[in-house]
């Protein structure tokens, strides 16, 4: 093989194992789903191809309040995991010591060494309507004395919010660490107080940060059932559970396959618009 | 009240590290309009004296005016000066305008002056176009120009540059020089440079100060510093210089006579002097002249014998290393008249080193360490 050719090999090298793994894991699974969910039938008799979108507007029409739902939670923990993460990615980037640094980012890493389920398990032991938390929230008033933490909307907001801070926090101090600090003496040499500063070159330049991190909360957020189904009621429920539901116990395989379609869409959609509002320009550039 | 303050002025200014003493209870004080270079070697404290100009770091102890004012407590964005940063540090998001015009947004300026402020500092220095592009698209050069623009656009009581063309190569460091030069003139702010390269300083600044571990060594013009230098680390950091020990035997009026210690003896102008005794004094390798054993010294030169180790022929000028009889080694400097190295001083001859006894200078002597 001459030069040239293996050259031209490299990069079909380099990604084909992605590729491969994508094809065989991702893209077949996928359009298999595709196929299912514009499927008729019942788990008795089986189902068999029928184009039948219908599926799809039904799922709409019987699944909004979940759809919503898991929308609102989802973006809250993002919120939530933003004014939480962002102080600490900050002091973590750019006035900690060294070893604190080490410190809190093996601390915020942590709690991937315990299966998320066993925490969220964790959480119910915590939350729970005798457990010290609740009865410490009613001395303080914050609690009615028959009010609960758990089985409610804020356990389970406080929940996606736990379960995916690392996923925020980490992209965060990313962007921050490597913003060049002259850059910041550079802005209050040039008037602008620390706010200022702040607001005018730290934050854009943390932007791509800010980006990362909320995407990879707000999108697994959407998709989550566990949080819901461990720390929440069926007034809780969330689209992931829906689809969770209807692929293991209901077996009802082209609305699970449906919904799972609607939701991915509604991401994608709702991920161009953000990346439009943060200005794409600016994420690129600040990239470099 | 002094009637004219200066426009920066540092008092018994001192600033730690740790146990590190960067700064040393340094005084200073520099005219309005001067071009002020801090000069000496990585480590010598004159970063870190600018950044204490500037605000980025608090004095350990002493007091910073600018134009009369004590500024001491003042952060950067409070101090009327501004800074040419090492690296530039241009704000990679922003436009060229837009960085240029950071200062006067911050300071709430209306968009019609901060316009034309802005076209203006843009044609100031050269980038009349360049305007709309990002810090990444532009050379390291015009990346400086920006730099500069972005500081002077604020028309700063006094303009802080942090080693500004440490990162470019050596051509254009050269018209930069003459650019900064230029427009130090006709601005009239005062600059104040902080630099290791000694040519730098010295083809730039009105008044250099050479710094080394935290203090001032020396601090005056260009050719004080070079033809007078008073500490053996100034004539060494500034030029090549030789070095020749000896003690003070008298003075005849205006000049002095040091005997070395080989017996020959060297006169210099009496009014260098300020010690007695033991003395180390130097001559530039370039006021030396060679002549044959035997051969016609004007009268009242310094003489002093020597055999010349390494003759190299350095195209403008021939570089000569010369064994003094009193066994230091002396490097001379000859212009290159005759197209190429003269017979008569060829490797191993004996040779005769002499000069003007008004190119003689004292140093301190370096305390033994």
């Amino acid at each position: 093989m001459s030069l040239r050719r293996r050259r031209q090999l490299v990069p079909w090298l380099l990604i084909g194992p992605g590729l491969l793994w994508l094809a065989v894991f991702f893209a077949i699974p996928l359009a298999n789903q595709l196929y299912v969910s514009l499927q008729t039938g019942d788990p008795e008799t089986g189902y068999q191809f029928t184009w039948a979108f219908g599926t799809y507007t039904d799922a709409i029409a019987d699944y909004q309040e979940q759809f919503l739902r898991s929308i609102g939670y989802a973006a809250t923990a993002t919120i939530l995991c933003l004014v939480i993460g962002f102080p600490l990615a900050y002091y973590t980037a750019f006035k900690a010591r060294p070893w604190m640094r080490n410190l809190i980012l093996l601390l915020v890493i942590l709690p991937f060494f315990v299966s998320s389920v066993l925490r969220t398990v964790s959480w119910q032991l915590i939350l729970f309507d005798d457990g010290w938390i609740v009865a410490r929230f009613r001395d303080l008033g914050l609690l009615g004395d028959d009010g609960r933490l758990l089985a409610t909307r804020t356990a389970v907001i406080a929940g996606i919010t736990y379960n995916f801070l690392p996923f925020m926090i980490l992209p965060l101090y990313v962007s921050l660490e490597r913003i060049d600090r002259r850059l910041v003496e550079a802005a209050t040499d040039l008037y602008a107080s620390r706010a200022s500063a702040f607001r005018h070159v730290t934050l854009p330049l943390a932007l791509p940060g800010i980006f990362a991190g909320s995407l990879l909360t707000f999108i697994p957020a959407c998709g989550d059932f566990i949080n819901a189904a461990l720390l929440g009621t069926p007034r809780q429920s969330m689209i992931g559970n829906v689809i969770q539901s209807k692929f293991l116990f209901v077996q009802d395989y082209p609305t699970a396959a449906a919904l799972s379609f609607i939701l991915m869409t509604f991401i994608l959609v709702g991920v161009a618009l953000y990346a439009r509002l943060l200005g794409t320009k600016t994420l690129t550039d600040s990239a470099v | 009240m002094p009637e004219v303050e200066s426009d920066v002025r540092l008092e018994g200014v001192t600033k730690r590290f740790g146990d590190h003493v960067a700064v040393d209870a340094l005084d200073l004080e520099i005219e309005r309009g001067a071009f002020f270079a801090m000069l000496g070697p990585s480590g010598c404290g004159k970063t870190t004296t600018l950044r204490m100009i500037g605000g980025f770091e608090e004095p350990t102890s002493g007091r910073v005016h600018l134009g009369g004012e004590d500024v001491t407590d003042r952060p950067p964005f409070r101090r009327d000066v501004n800074t040419v940063f090492q690296s530039y540090a241009l704000f990679p998001h922003l436009t060229v305008e837009k960085n240029i015009a950071f200062g006067l947004e911050r300071q709430k300026l209306g968009k019609a002056e901060v316009k034309q402020r802005v076209a203006e500092a843009l044609d100031m220095v050269q980038l009349g176009s360049f305007g709309a592009r990002r810090p990444s698209e532009l050379s390291g050069g015009q990346q400086q120009r920006v730099a500069l623009a972005r500081a002077l656009v604020n028309r700063p009581r006094a303009l802080l540059l942090d080693e500004p063309l440490g990162a470019l190569d050596l051509r254009l460091r050269k018209e930069l020089q003459l650019e900064l030069k230029r427009l130090q003139r006709e601005l009239g702010i005062t600059f104040v440079h902080v630099t290791h390269d000694q040519e730098e300083a010295m083809s730039m600044a009105d008044t250099i100060a050479v710094m080394r571990e935290g203090r001032i060594d020396q601090a005056g013009s260009a050719t004080d510093l070079y033809e007078t230098p008073r500490t053996e680390f100034v004539a060494s950091f500034l030029g090549i210089s030789n070095f020749v020990d000896g003690r003070v035997i008298g003075a005849d009026g205006d000049v002095a006579s040091v005997e070395t210690h080989d017996g020959a003896q060297l006169r210099l102008p009496a009014a260098r002097l300020d010690a007695h005794g033991d003395v180390r004094i130097g001559v530039r390798p370039e006021k030396v002249q060679l002549a044959e054993p035997g051969g016609d010294v004007p009268s009242g030169w310094n003489v002093l014998r020597g055999q010349v180790i390494v003759a190299a022929f350095l195209g403008v000028s021939i570089q000569y290393l010369i064994r003094a009889a009193g066994g230091e080694e002396l490097t001379v400097i000859a212009p290159n008249r005759d197209g190429t190295a003269p017979d008569v001083f060829t490797v191993g001859r004996d040779v005769l080193l002499t000069w003007n006894p008004d190119f003689t200078f004292v140093v301190e002597k370096e305390a033994p360490t």
